[in-house]
């Protein structure tokens, strides 16, 4: 008798949390239409975007954004959801909010380097629509406009600046190592040199930094790595073959100049540089106190360093240089850099894509594209903003990497391309643990690249047309 | 003499609440009657997920690109792929090393040493002692996980401890990151074995030990040839179920070293992880999951084995 009281007792539990279930998917599933979803009246936007480490500056821009549009639009309200997680996983978190529409947020903030993916997994609205009733879009330059097309030619997002990348260095640290101040190297040679000089005479000052494996993702990929590969001869895609490139000596050699910087002891510890606070370590660390004699980072950093970064500094416009990046042996351009950046989207499982792309069309004023440029430490994309001189002179790096852009190189946008950059950060880091060999970790590479783009046939050994 | 005494708690209550035989079927079925809403609730949320997990083995799913718009099936193509892959042969390996060494070895003889010990001991002492393994055990395992990091650290407490007796320390997290791991998995989960045994030990009539001292069994001839085949039931399920929790421990690692350096570390759980949600792979990671069943049966197998052969 006691278990078929039990048994009762059970289902009716079990009725209970039927019930309950079932009148929350009710309630939840008619939630959208109480929005007022199609109308441009008053309505609530989600905006997702990543927050990581201690910097408030797109949180302090999106609180200033979001009072402008409720004043201007009275009803609507505006939640900012700030995603806090590292690179990687940001990237996660927002695509499993993107894949169901209970969770789906009106904008997220994307980087161009998955905004392809994420326009073939179906994750995204095309703007065209929008664009084309649009008066500021022709201000924006016609790169950026790329940056977030489809390979549909569909606009996917709305770039709100773009970066570049070179060796930034410690003048101080340079001067009691006895190297120039004005420190311009040619070639990877020269990169080494400087550091090995540094490791030699300044003991106690990590030499050299670059950004490798994977807890710090595609800023190992991209700013590490591939700073590198692009100075070499090879590229990692055949754009007039349409495929990808593997075997190439290019990546041997810039895994054998990372193994170089970390056998030698020319760079943070490996176990220092595994860290996934490494970024912001070297921002409002290293850098500042003088741990670090070069580091190999984006034209952003110093948005650390202003009054509204994460650790004032306002000395480092005369206590760090910047030069660009050197080619493998001084050749081609002489110099390398890349360029990605961010853009604003709308989920295709936006509730309101209409207020949404109002709130867009706020964040891209040209008053607060040029707030976030000169806050964000971003390179402009809007050319009223890019000629405008209170941004030119807005810091003291502005000019040097704005230039860079001349030279700069786009990842290959397509939607492999995170897999892709998963695999190069997997073989750095397995050479700079000392895990595998140069060649051995390029080998592992080409095979998984071969699995990722669908067989040999999908692959070249030549590096031709980048 | 050792088969004179029965295990209690293995003895399941059969056939007196199903009702007996001679009822006709339909009573049974409406005595199933009310069972239907909790079966019901177990289909959708017990066998849903894993069947679902057994279709998205065999797909190509992702979270990003082409495989999160259109699902495509993709045969045997996942299990084909990591068996050639380097890193899952690698993390296959450590999930085996992983589970000798911390579960098997570490906290199963750990465990026994601690009830045998506590039951000869006095109360202060067996209080003390058990409050303290098993406050190990309720500490969340994230907070476990940040303390064990603290300790093994390169300026940590071990090495604090390893120096003051002028032993060299070592970077135990990125030197010898597996070890690491097996030691502080070894710390937390001791207490569910300790209990295990504690309860075990305690059903073996003291006579026993007692004629077995008589007959002039010395202490390490009374545990091997009398106590041990005592509890060998419990042994077995005290083997199966630390297996089945450390082949699946994630929080512990990951929060330690993220399965690093490189992938030394890398244990299934984790190398599921990276390939499911860092590297958007849906479908490979949850064929490594399958894989990992696979194995969790494999040892369980081998340990139900050992307890029907015991029964029989």
């Amino acid at each position: 008798m006691v278990t078929r009281k039990r048994f009762m007792a059970a289902a009716a539990a079990g009725a209970l949390l039927l019930g309950v279930s079932a009148c929350s998917q009710g309630s939840t599933t008619k939630q959208p239409d109480a929005g007022g979803a199609q109308s441009s009246g008053p309505a609530h936007i989600k905006i997702a975007y990543q927050q990581w480490g201690p910097g408030v500056v797109m949180k302090n821009f999106l609180t200033g954004v979001k009072s402008e549009y409720e004043a201007a639009h009275p009803g609507s309200q505006v939640e900012i959801v700030p995603v806090v997680a590292s690179e990687n996983d940001y990237y996660t978190k927002i695509q499993l909010m993107m894949r169901s529409p209970n969770t789906a947020p009106d904008i997220v903030y994307e980087d161009t380097f998955l905004i392809n993916s994420d326009i073939t997994a179906g994750y995204l609205k095309p703007l065209d629509d929008y664009i084309g009733k649009w008066d500021q879009w022709s201000q924006f330059e016609d790169t950026a406009k790329g940056a977030a097309k489809g390979q549909d030619g569909k606009t996917y997002g709305v770039p709100d600046g773009t970066d570049t990348r070179a060796l930034w260095y410690n003048k101080q640290i340079f001067a009691k190592a006895g190297l120039p101040a004005d420190w311009q190297p040619k070639t990877w040679d020269d990169v080494l040199s400087a550091a090995r000089t540094i490791k030699q005479k300044v003991p106690g000052v990590i030499p050299f930094n670059m950004y490798s494996g994977k807890p710090m993702g595609e800023a190992s990929a991209m700013q590490g790595f591939e700073m590198l590969l692009y100075g070499t001869k090879d590229t990692l895609y055949n754009y007039d073959q349409k495929k990808w490139v593997v075997g190439s000596q290019g990546f041997k050699d810039s895994l054998n100049f990372v193994k170089t910087v970390f056998s030698e002891g020319l760079a943070p510890s490996p176990k220092d540089a595994l860290s996934p606070n490494m970024g912001s370590k070297v921002g409002t660390e290293l850098l500042p106190q003088s741990k670090l004699a070069i580091d190999l980072d984006g034209s952003w950093i110093y948005g650390n360093w202003l009054k509204s970064g994460a650790k004032p500094w306002p000395q480092w416009s005369t206590v760090l240089g910047q030069t660009a990046m050197p080619t493998q042996d001084g050749s081609g351009k002489g110099k390398v850099s890349l360029s990605g950046g961010w853009t604003w989207a709308i989920p295709a499982k936006s509730k309101n894509p209409d207020a949404a792309w109002d709130f867009i069309k706020t964040l891209q004023t040209q008053k607060n594209a040029a707030k976030y440029a000169t806050d964000g430490a971003q390179i402009a994309v809007r050319k009223d903003v890019a000629s405008d001189a209170a941004y030119k002179s807005s810091s003291a790096s502005t000019q040097f990497f704005t230039d860079l852009v001349s030279v700069t190189v786009y990842r290959p946008a397509l939607p492999e391309y995170p897999k892709v950059s998963n695999e190069i950060i997997t073989a750095m880091e397995s050479v700079m643990t000392g895990q595998s060999q140069p060649d051995a970790a390029a080998k592992n590479y080409d095979q998984a690249v071969e699995g990722i783009v669908g067989g040999k046939d999908s692959t070249t050994t030549q590096s031709t047309g980048q | 003499m050792t088969t004179t005494v029965a295990p209690t708690s293995a003895t399941a209550p059969s056939g007196k609440s199903t009702g007996g035989s001679g009822k006709p079927k339909a009573a049974k079925l409406v005595r199933m009657l009310p069972l239907s809403p909790a079966i019901g609730l177990m289909l959708v949320f017990l066998a849903g997920p894993i069947i679902y997990c057994v279709y998205a083995a065999f797909t190509n799913m992702a979270l990003t690109g082409p495989g999160a718009a259109n699902v495509k099936f993709v045969g045997l193509d996942n299990f084909r792929k990591a068996f050639s892959s380097g890193a899952f042969t690698n993390s296959i390996w450590l999930t085996l090393v992983f589970t000798l060494i911390s579960a098997i070895i570490g906290q199963n003889t750990l465990g026994l040493g601690l009830s045998l010990l506590m039951r000869r001991s006095t109360k202060v002492v067996r209080n003390f002692v058990g409050t303290a393994v098993i406050g190990a055990w309720v500490l969340p395992e994230i907070v476990a996980a940040y303390l064990l990091s603290a300790f093994f650290n390169d300026d940590g407490t071990l090495n604090v401890m390893l120096h003051a007796v002028g032993l060299p320390g070592q970077d135990w997290l990125y030197g010898a990151p597996i070890i690491a791991v097996s030691l502080a998995n070894i710390w937390r989960g001791t207490a569910f074995s300790m209990l295990v045994y504690s309860a075990a030990l305690s059903e073996i009539p003291k006579e026993i030990e007692e004629s077995a001292a008589m007959d002039g069994a010395g202490g390490w001839r009374r545990l091997l040839f009398v106590t041990l085949p005592m509890i060998t039931r419990a042994i077995m399920t005290n083997l199966m179920l630390i297996t089945l929790q450390t082949l699946s421990v994630f929080g512990l690692i990951y929060a330690m070293t993220r399965g690093g350096p490189g992938t030394k570390s890398q244990t299934l759980p984790l190398y599921m992880y990276e390939q499911a949600f860092s590297f958007s792979q849906i479908g490979y990671g949850t064929a490594i999951a399958l894989v990992m069943l696979a194995i969790g049966a494999v040892f369980s197998l081998i340990y139900l084995r050992g307890l029907n052969s015991e029964a029989a």
